[in-house]
């Protein structure tokens, strides 16, 4: 499936993908957007593992059980810092984090 | 060009087009569909990668549970179609050197360093194996992550109710909503 394409491809691609989420986590100030940096970088990391295990450790299962678990763990942390913008959202009436700057209760 | 790389650099054509509109469109939905976008071209990759399990985990848990999740925040949060104001030049100036940098510093790295694959035959990765391998306690298994995972999802779930759930009208302090 992957014959004539080799492993520094996708390692390339998986660089890109995370700075580009690099670049929006730092230049983003809307709580969501940057929610949706960090599932990118979280993403161009699971490449990376599933390129290696594909290509330098065939006969092992590390790399897909790994971002396996990165993805669940993606999913809970969407959904704890959704619920926590949801509440921010209550509270101040605005998701941008230059406005929210207090954690009185 | 074999079929293979037709289809690699159409999908990472998508994936880098996508992420660097992710992070630079000014109108929120469209950021999160374009985030949709680059989640189903990663999971292609997966399947050219001969992991169809893994492929079926992200279209469904990716790219159908946690897009539709951020969308209905977006819809909850914001409207639809505010514009953010652009970001300042000297910061998206600093940003972008940053990550310039960084990436020509980690593609050096990557193209100057030999891998060298292991010659044993590579496993099939199917279903059955995937499931014996999650609960087995032998040297090959990995019960114990996937108990680790399953509290820390329980745990993520009810913190996610408790947190998001409004208070009850036996608080003193009125919450001020607008």
């Amino acid at each position: 499936m992957t014959t004539g394409v080799p492993v520094q491809y996708f390692l390339v691609l998986a660089t890109l993908m995370f700075f580009a989420g690099v670049y929006g986590f730092l230049t983003r100030r809307n709580l969501i957007t940057m929610l949706m940096a960090s599932e990118l970088i979280l993403n161009s990391v699971n490449i990376n593992f599933m390129a290696f295990n594909r290509y330098l450790y065939p006969h092992k299962m590390e790399g897909m059980f790994f971002s396996l678990f990165i993805i669940a763990v993606a999913a809970s942390e969407a959904a704890v810092a959704i619920a926590i913008i949801i509440n921010i959202y209550r509270r101040f009436a605005t998701i941008n984090v230059e406005d929210v700057n207090e954690m009185k209760y | 060009m074999t079929s293979n790389q037709l289809m690699f650099v159409l999908f990472s054509l998508m994936i880098i087009v996508f992420s660097i509109l992710t992070v630079t469109t000014r109108k929120i939905l469209r950021a999160a569909t374009y985030l949709l976008l680059v989640l189903v071209s990663t999971s292609g990759l997966y399947f050219m990668l001969n992991y169809q399990f893994m492929a079926a985990v992200q279209l469904s848990l990716y790219a159908g549970g946690i897009v539709v999740l951020i969308i209905f925040s977006i819809l909850l949060t914001s409207h639809i179609s505010q514009k953010f104001e652009p970001v300042e030049i000297k910061k998206s100036i600093f940003s972008a050197l940053a990550s310039i940098a960084g990436t020509i510093l980690c593609i050096l790295t990557i193209l100057d360093y030999k891998f060298s694959a292991t010659t044993e035959a590579a496993k099939e990765v199917d279903m059955k194996l995937i499931g014996r391998s999650l609960l087995s306690v032998n040297y090959d298994g990995y019960v114990l992550p996937f108990e680790v995972i399953s509290i820390l999802l329980l745990a993520a779930m009810i913190a996610a109710i408790v947190v998001a759930k409004k208070a009850g009208p036996s608080k003193t302090k009125t919450p001020t909503y607008n």
